[in-house]
């Protein structure tokens, strides 16, 4: 088990070091050049080039490719990202601010979703065919096919334009830091993420629990004279073992959620940052992201195999 | 508590043997299609609003990024059906016009990713060892990455642009099509009829081609419609984010960014409200045949 634990690990590695490549790549061959967006408008002439060339050679641009990238990878190592193209403090710096908004925003926002879904996916898998079924999947489907924007966008023009009862961007009310004005404004964003969240867990939840309940052994139990709850409960525990391995899949995923209601609510975490980087062009800052994304898929895979691996003995022998 | 959903499936071995009844299992199938009112909702509306798009340079009252300073913010009207946004431009003709761009971008990046997928599952799962394990491999890597994520990093390192949308989407969704062609193969791959294709000399290309590709069709085609879902919807995430369309080229994503601020969401629905219906009820429409041609064909999962 062990050694299949560390096969997976160092292809994680490999993985990162062949993004890690992909992405280094991918700034060196882009289009335009950032360092002339760096000279103020004032410099004219001769000017301008000796400011392009201090530039470049103060950033180390003007060295070999490989050079590039080997001091650039050994940065990385020891945490130095970069530098903001265009307000100069370090990406590292830039990104840990970002993290703990977007962590908070992630966290509770999986936390709810699935306090939701597992109880939803189970009562849908139980009643199946009936009215709460179709109602726990026509809302899951509805959730996951209108663009949660579009949702954050009708959220705030009831709650925050109309009704007048929510905020309706940012953290905190300007000049306050109360753990209240927090949550008043968490409840769009996080009950939006949370619902997404739920949406795709019942799913999950609802056809895990059909399929365990479609086994043998839960006949065996029937068959033995036991109650059809004891049934449900043997199917229970061997369909919400999985579900371990299913949330740590979605957490990349659900990433990408945060970073579009992040945009909508005025959230200051990590997916207002990627945009703001994407709107100025600004590289450093989209590696600095696209390095971390890869790193937080990675780690959430080996989770999810190690889960798997603790939960499922067939695996181990495998 | 109730035993409804406790009873035991009864579990049928290969579902793939034909009916013995008159109909052809297609005509049985398109039978039942017809029967489920939710896919047929569904399927109309898609090919109305395909219809529309396709026809949106006749019905267009205007060109979609003219701009008419003399009309701006104007609610809707007899003149401008869904009224004007904040350049004078026509609402409706840019609905139009961004239901052309979303709708191509879905479907031609579900498209690609399917023929590349089904082409690479099924020559993963025909062939085995090595090659299956790599190509496995990549595939659950491929699955994992968050494809909104991706093209952000990409277009704002490249830049933004509608072929590079289709790729990038195809490039992350084939992975889906590839694991169920894969899939299909290896339980055909050893049946009997393969064997004596086998047997009588057939050279491989063909036997994919004729005796394994119609087998994975249908799992395929199903997937491939919730593709179209999925990439309508991520197209309109990355446009609304800006990593997508770009203006003035209108679409539903991108009409929807340009309606953040406080005061448009407020005072002028007309500007926002529409399009974000239009991505919902494509995607709900999308998903509503995806599953009706899945129970159509495989009528034993939804009983």
């Amino acid at each position: 088990m062990l050694r299949v634990l560390l096969i997976r690990l160092l292809s994680s590695v490999a993985v990162f070091l062949l993004i890690a490549v992909g992405l280094f790549a991918l700034v060196r061959l882009a289009p335009g050049d950032p360092v002339e967006m760096m000279v103020p408008p004032e410099v004219s002439g001769a000017d301008r080039e000796a400011f392009t060339e201090a530039a470049r050679a103060r950033l180390g641009l003007d060295q070999p490719l490989v050079v590039q990238f080997v001091r650039w990878l050994g940065g990385l190592l020891t945490g130095d990202l970069g530098y903001s193209y265009t307000n100069g403090q370090p990406v590292g710096d830039l990104l840990v601010g970002r993290l703990g908004p977007t962590a908070l925003l992630m966290g509770s926002a999986l936390t709810i979703g699935l306090l939701v879904a597992v109880p939803a996916g189970v009562i849908a898998a139980v009643r199946r065919n009936t009215v709460v079924d179709y109602t726990v999947s026509s809302v899951s489907v509805v959730a996951i096919s209108v663009p949660s924007f579009f949702l954050g966008m009708l959220a705030i023009y009831t709650f925050a334009v109309r009704l007048q009862v929510l905020p309706s961007s940012g953290m905190y009310s300007p000049g306050s830091d109360g753990l209240g004005d927090l949550l008043t404004h968490m409840i769009m964003p996080v009950g939006l993420l949370a619902l997404a969240n739920a949406a795709a867990f019942t799913r999950y939840v609802r056809s895990g629990v059909l399929e365990e309940l479609g086994k043998d052994y839960v006949r065996t139990i029937i068959a033995k004279g036991g109650t059809s709850a004891r049934a449900l409960g043997h199917a229970l525990r061997n369909s919400l073992m999985s579900l371990i391995t299913v949330l740590a899949l979605t957490i990349p995923g659900s990433l990408s959620g945060a970073v579009v209601l992040e945009q909508i609510f005025a959230w200051p975490g990590m997916g207002q940052l990627a945009i703001y980087a994407l709107t100025n062009r600004d590289y450093p800052i989209l590696i600095g992201f696209g390095l971390y994304v890869a790193l937080l898929v990675l780690i959430c895979n080996l989770i999810a195999d190690v889960c798997y691996t603790i939960i499922d003995p067939r695996v181990r022998t495998a | 508590m109730t035993t409804q959903g406790l009873e035991p499936t009864v579990a049928t071995d290969s579902g793939l043997a034909p009916a013995a009844t008159e109909s052809s299992p297609d005509k049985l199938a398109l039978r039942r299609f017809m029967r489920n009112p939710a896919a047929m909702i569904g399927a109309v509306v898609l090919l109305l609003t395909v219809l529309a798009s396709l026809l949106a340079p006749l019905i267009s009252p205007y060109p979609p990024t003219e701009i008419d300073l003399t009309n701006v913010r104007q609610p809707p009207s007899g003149e401008h059906l869904l009224g004007t946004d904040s350049t004078g431009r026509d609402v409706f003709s840019r609905l139009l016009a961004g239901g052309q761009v979303s709708l191509m971008v879905g479907f031609s990046a579900a498209l690609t990713a399917v023929a590349f997928g089904t082409l690479v599952g099924i020559l993963a799962g025909w062939f085995g060892g090595i090659v299956d394990g790599i190509i496995s491999r990549l595939i659950d890597i491929m699955l994992s990455l968050p494809a909104v994520l991706v093209i952000i990093v990409l277009a704002g390192v490249i830049g933004p642009s509608v072929p590079m949308l289709i790729l990038v989407i195809a490039g992350l969704a084939w992975p889906t099509p590839a694991r169920i062609a894969r899939g299909v193969v290896l339980s055909l791959r050893e049946e009997e009829f393969v064997q004596a294709a086998r047997a009588i000399g057939s050279r491989t290309r063909f036997i994919l081609a004729r005796h394994l590709l119609p087998g994975a069709l249908p799992p395929i085609v199903v997937s491939a419609t919730l593709l179209v879902a999925e990439s309508v919807l991520l197209e309109s995430s990355l446009s609304f984010l800006g990593a997508g369309v770009q203006p003035p080229q209108s679409s539903w994503g991108n009409m929807l960014n340009e309606a953040q601020s406080l005061t448009v969401l407020s005072s002028m629905p007309w500007l926002w409200v529409p399009p974000g219906l239009m991505i919902a009820l494509v995607v709900l429409s999308a998903m509503a045949v995806g599953d009706g041609i899945r129970d159509a064909i495989d009528p034993r999962k939804n009983s």
